[in-house]
C-alpha cells in the first residue's frame, strides 16, 4: 500500500512542479494547491500507516494500544492543512488583484526582462 | 581594565550626540580620560615588573567556557601606556585641529570606540574578549579613515582598508577556533602557558597559517601591504594614532602574545624572517621616492613594522629586548612626525616635500619636535631610537641563520630610514636658500603642544634606559621569550662592530640625503610597483569575484517568477537527491503495508485527479480534479487512523474548491486555454521532483528506520494534560506555540485578503483605497 501512496505522492508532486513552472497566473495556483496535497501526505507517511488504531487513549487506560498511530505526524499535518488553506486563500486573492492590475495571465509580463 | 573598556565605548558612542548638543564642541578636557589610563598604567608597570598580576575574570558564556577575562602583564600594559599616552595627545590634539567644524564630535566618538577596542586587544585575556576587540577596531578605523567621506578618494581607501583587514580578521578567527578547540579553553594566559601543546598539534601549520594572516594584514606586512599608504587619506592625527603607533602595532603585538607557544618553529623563522625582510627593505626604498610627506612616513611605517616581525622570527632573548625597544621607540617618534605632517599641512596648506621648506622660523615648535623625532628616527644618541637601532642591530648581527644577509638588509633600511627622517623632520624646517614656504593659518597651541610632548617623550626615554629597561623594557620581552637577554642596557657600550654599524648608517643616510637630487628619481623609479604591484592583484581578486556576483544575480534572478521557482525546486531537489540512501529504498519497494480497498481508492483518487487537472477541457474542470485530489488525501487520512485530519482535510478542500471557482471567474483568462505544451525543462524537472518525492515517502514510511518521538507525548498526555486525544493534546498543550503560530498566519493572510479585496472594490467602484 506504501507503493502505491509513494506513487501518488510522486505524481501529485510532479504535476505540482509542472504547474508551478508553466508561467500562468492561473496554474502557479493550480500547483500551489497540489503541492500542499503532496506535502502533507508526505509527512503523515512518515508517521507510518496503521490501520483502524488513532492514537486515543481508551477510558482507564495511561497510553494509547500498542501499535496505534503515531500522533506527532498527525499534528503536524493538521497545522500545516490549516496553514496551506491560509496561504492558499491569501494567494487566491493576491491573485485576482496582480490579475486586475496587469490584465494578463502570463506571469513573465509581471516584471523581468526575461521573455 | 574590564570596566574601562564599555565605559570607553559607550562614551565613544555618546560624543556623537552629545556634541551636537554642545554645539560641535568637544572639550580639550576629554583627553583628560586617555592621559588618566595612561597615569595608571605608569604606576601598574611597576608592580608588574615586581611580578604582579592584575586580572579580573567574569563569566559571559559559562557554558562554552567564555569568559569576560582580562589581564594586565607587562608586555600588555606597554601597550596599554602606548595607546593611552599616544591617544591623550592625538585627542588633544584633533580637538584644536577640527575646532569649530561640525565633524569633530564624529571623530572623537570613532576615536574613544577605537581606544576602547585597542585597549581590549592590550588587556583581553580571552580568545573571544580578544576577537571581539580586534573587530572593533577595524570597524572603528574604518570610520576614522573615511572620515572625509564626501570624497571618492577617502571612501576607496577606507573601504580598501576594511577589506584587507576583515578578511584577515576572519583567518584570525579561524585560527583562534583552532587554536581553542586544539588547547580546551579560551583562556590566553592558559594557552600561552600550555609549552609544545600547539606546536606538536598536527593543526599546527594552519594555525599558524591563520593567525599569521590576520596579524600580517593589520599589520600591513607584504604583499598585504598596500592598504597602509592608502590609508593615508585619513585625517592626520588619526594616521598618526592608527597607523603608525597603535592599530598597525596590533598584529605584531598579537604575534608576540602568541610566540611563546607557536614560536621556535622552521617555519615560524621561515615565514617570518622572509616577509618581514621584505616588508622591511620595500618599505624603506618606498619611501626614498615619496614626495607626499604622510606618504614618505607611511612607507617607512611599513619598513619598521617588517623590522618588528623580522625580529619576531629570530626567536632569540635579545630579539625579544629589541622588538620592544624598536616598538616603543617607533610610536613616539613616528607619532610626533605624523602630527608634525599635521601642523605643516594646516599651516601652509600642503604636504608636498618639494615645496616645502625653511619653515624653522614661522613654526619653531614643531621643528623643534621634528629635529627631535628626526633624529630618534634616524638612530642618532641621545635618543630612544638609538637604542632601538643598536638593539635591533645587535639581534639581527647575532641571527641564528643567514645573519649576514638580515645585517645587511637591516642596515641598508637603516640607511633609507636615515635619508626619510631627515627628509621629513628636517628639511621642511631647514634648507631656506630659495625663501621660506608662506604660512596660511597660525597653530593652536594644543597643536604644538602635542607633538613636543611626544618627542620629550623620545628623549627621556632614552636618556632613563636604566628605569626604562628595568620597568618596561626587560619585563615585556620576558612575556615574548621566557629566557632573559643580558640586562644593562646604555646609550654608550663601548667600540663595538654595531657601533661601527650605526655609525656607517647615520654617515651614508647623510651622504644619500646631500644627493638626493640623484636618488630620489632613480629609486622612484621602482616604487610605483611596491605601492600598485599587489593592490592591482588585489584589485583585480575583487573585480572578479563582483562581476561573478553580478552574471550569477543575472542568472538566477532576472526577473522571471518562473526562473525563481525553478532555482529554489532544483536547488532543494539536489540536496534531497545528495541526501537520500537509495539502497534503503529500493528495499522499501517490496514491502507492502495492509491492503485496504478504500486506500486504494483514495490513492487513484489522488493521483488520477492530479492527472486530470493537466487535460482538464476548462478551468472549472480542472477545480473539480483539485476537488478530487483533496477528497482523496481526506481519504487517505480516514483509513489510516487519523480522523482529526480526515474532518479538517474535507472541511478545508471544500472551501478551498469554493474559493477556487469564485476566483476563476475573475482571473484574466487571456492565457488560461491557450496555454501550449509543457517546456522540455520543466517536464524533466517535475519527472526528477516526482521521483524523488516517492523515493523519499517510501523511506518514511519505513517501520523502525528512526526511533519516533513520539514516546513522550503518548505517555504523558492523559498523565500531564489530562486529554484522551494525543493529537489534540500535542495541539494546545505540547506544542501550543506551534499552534498560536498558525493562528497568526491565518489571521495575517485574512487580515491581508480582507484588505487587498478592499482595496480592490474602492478601486473597482471609482472610489479611494482605504
Amino acid at each position: 500500500m506504501n507503493v502505491l501512496l509513494a506513487l501518488a505522492i510522486g505524481t501529485t508532486f510532479g504535476i505540482a512542479v509542472l504547474w508551478l513552472l508553466r508561467g500562468s497566473l492561473w496554474s502557479l495556483l493550480l500547483g500551489l494547491a497540489l503541492l500542499g496535497h503532496a506535502s502533507h501526505l508526505l509527512i503523515f507517511v512518515g508517521g507510518g500507516l496503521a490501520v483502524a488504531a488513532p492514537p486515543l487513549v481508551a477510558e482507564g487506560a495511561l497510553a494509547p494500544a500498542a501499535g496505534a498511530a503515531d500522533p506527532l505526524p498527525q499534528a503536524l499535518v493538521l497545522t500545516a492543512i490549516v496553514i496551506a488553506f491560509a496561504i492558499l486563500a491569501f494567494a487566491l486573492v493576491l491573485a485576482v488583484c496582480a490579475g486586475d492590475a496587469a490584465n494578463t495571465d502570463d506571469l513573465d509580463a509581471y516584471g523581468g526582462e526575461s521573455q | 581594565m574590564h570596566w574601562v573598556i564599555p565605559c570607553l565605548v559607550a562614551a565613544g558612542c555618546l560624543i556623537p550626540a552629545l556634541g551636537r548638543w554642545w554645539n560641535g564642541r568637544v572639550p580639550l578636557i576629554a583627553s583628560a580620560v586617555p592621559a588618566a589610563i595612561a597615569a595608571v598604567s605608569i604606576w601598574q608597570q611597576s608592580l608588574l615588573a615586581a611580578g604582579e598580576v592584575v586580572q579580573f575574570h567574569a563569566p559571559w558564556v559559562p557554558s562554552a567556557g567564555i569568559a569576560w577575562a582580562f589581564r594586565l602583564d607587562p608586555l600588555g600594559n606597554l601597550f596599554v601606556g602606548l595607546i593611552a599616552g599616544i591617544g591623550t595627545a592625538v585627542v588633544a590634539y584633533s580637538a584644536a585641529a577640527y575646532s569649530g567644524d561640525a565633524r569633530l564630535p564624529r571623530l572623537h566618538g570613532a576615536l574613544f570606540v577605537f581606544m576602547a577596542a585597542m585597549l581590549g586587544i592590550a588587556t583581553a585575556d580571552d580568545l573571544v574578549v580578544l576577537f571581539l576587540c580586534w573587530e572593533l577596531t577595524t570597524v572603528s578605523s574604518f570610520l576614522l579613515v573615511g572620515f572625509d567621506h564626501q570624497t571618492e578618494a577617502a571612501r576607496v581607501a577606507a573601504r580598501r582598508a576594511l577589506l584587507v583587514t576583515a578578511t584577515g580578521g576572519l583567518a584570525l578567527l579561524t585560527g583562534f577556533v583552532a587554536i581553542s578547540v586544539v588547547a580546551g579553553t579560551t583562556s590566553i594566559s592558559t594557552i600561552v602557558a600550555s609549552g609544545d601543546l600547539l606546536r606538536a598539534h598536527a593543526a599546527y601549520p594552519w594555525i599558524l597559517g591563520c593567525i599569521l594572516a590576520g596579524a600580517f594584514a593589520k599589520s600591513a606586512q607584504f604583499p598585504l601591504h598596500f592598504w597602509l599608504p592608502g590609508a593615508m587619506k585619513a585625517p592626520t592625527p588619526i594616521s598618526a594614532y592608527l597607523h603608525s603607533a597603535t592599530m598597525v602595532k596590533a598584529g605584531v603585538f598579537l604575534l608576540a602574545r602568541f610566540s611563546p607557544v607557536l614560536g621556535g618553529t622552521d617555519a615560524w623563522f621561515a615565514i617570518f624572517v622572509g616577509i618581514g625582510a621584505t616588508t622591511m627593505v620595500l618599505g624603506a626604498t618606498a619611501a626614498v621616492a615619496q614626495d607626499d610627506l604622510k606618504r614618505l612616513l607611511a612607507y617607512s611605517t611599513l619598513s619598521v613594522l617588517g623590522l618588528l616581525t623580522l625580529l619576531l622570527g629570530l626567536g632569540t632573548p635579545i630579539a625579544a629586548r629589541a622588538f620592544v625597544v624598536t616598538w616603543m621607540a617607533h610610536a613616539l617618534y613616528k607619532a610626533t612626525l605624523f602630527l608634525i605632517a599635521g601642523n605643516i599641512d594646516h599651516a601652509t596648506g600642503t604636504r608636498s616635500l618639494t615645496a616645502l621648506r625653511g619653515l624653522r622660523g614661522a613654526l619653531p615648535a614643531t621643528a623643534a619636535a621634528g629635529i627631535i623625532a628626526a633624529v630618534s628616527m634616524g638612530g642618532a644618541p641621545p635618543l630612544f631610537g638609538f637604542l632601538a637601532k643598536e638593539t635591533a642591530y645587535e639581534a639581527v648581527f647575532e641571527a641564528p641563520r643567514w645573519a649576514g644577509l638580515l645585517g645587511s638588509l637591516t642596515v641598508a633600511s637603516a640607511v633609507c630610514l636615515v635619508f626619510a627622517a631627515l627628509r621629513s623632520g628636517v628639511q621642511p624646517f631647514w634648507d631656506s636658500g630659495r625663501g621660506a614656504t608662506p604660512v596660511l593659518r597660525a597653530l593652536p597651541i594644543p597643536m604644538q603642544a602635542a607633538p613636543v610632548a611626544l618627542g620629550t617623550l623620545g628623549l627621556v626615554a632614552g636618556m632613563l634606559v636604566g628605569p626604562a629597561e628595568r620597568f618596561w623594557i626587560a619585563p615585556a620581552a620576558l612575556a615574548i621569550n621566557q629566557s632573559a637577554a643580558p640586562t644593562g642596557l646604555s646609550l654608550w657600550h663601548g667600540f663595538t662592530p654595531i657601533l661601527a654599524a650605526s655609525a656607517a648608517t647615520l654617515a651614508l643616510g647623510a651622504l644619500v640625503f646631500t644627493n638626493r637630487a640623484r636618488v630620489v628619481p632613480w629609486v622612484g623609479r621602482f616604487a610605483p610597483w611596491v605601492a600598485t604591484g599587489p593592490s592591482a592583484i588585489w584589485d583585480a581578486g575583487w573585480r572578479v569575484l563582483l562581476q561573478g556576483a553580478r552574471w550569477q544575480t543575472s542568472q538566477l534572478q532576472n526577473g522571471s517568477p518562473r526562473r525563481y521557482v525553478a532555482t529554489t525546486l532544483a536547488a532543494a531537489l539536489a540536496v534531497i537527491a545528495v541526501g537520500l540512501p537509495w539502497g534503503t529504498i529500493v528495499g522499501a519497494v517490496h514491502e507492502i503495508a495492509p491492503f485496504e480497498i478504500v486506500a486504494l481508492a483514495a490513492g487513484l483518487l489522488v493521483m488520477g485527479g492530479s492527472l486530470i487537472t493537466l487535460r482538464a477541457p476548462t478551468p472549472l474542470a480542472a477545480v473539480a480534479a483539485l476537488g478530487a485530489v483533496g477528497v482523496g488525501v481526506s481519504l487517505v487520512f480516514l483509513v489510516y487512523s487519523a480522523p482529526d485530519l480526515a474532518l479538517t482535510q474535507l472541511v478545508v478542500e471544500v472551501l478551498t474548491v469554493v474559493l477556487f471557482a469564485l476566483v476563476v471567474r475573475l482571473l484574466p483568462r487571456a492565457k488560461t486555454q491557450t496555454m501550449g505544451s509543457h517546456r522540455p525543462s520543466a517536464i524533466v524537472l517535475a519527472t526528477i521532483g516526482g521521483v524523488l518525492m516517492a523515493g523519499l515517502s517510501l523511506l518514511a514510511s519505513q517501520p523502525g528506520l528512526l526511533e519516533p518521538t513520539s514516546a513522550y507525548f503518548e505517555l504523558n498526555s492523559v498523565a500531564l494534560a489530562h486529554g484522551r486525544n494525543i493529537v489534540n493534546v500535542i495541539l494546545v498543550d505540547f506544542r501550543s506555540l506551534d499552534t498560536l503560530g498558525e493562528i497568526v498566519v491565518l489571521t495575517v493572510a485574512a487580515l491581508g485578503a480582507v484588505s487587498l479585496l478592499a482595496r480592490r472594490r474602492a478601486t473597482s467602484t471609482g472610489g479611494i483605497a482605504p
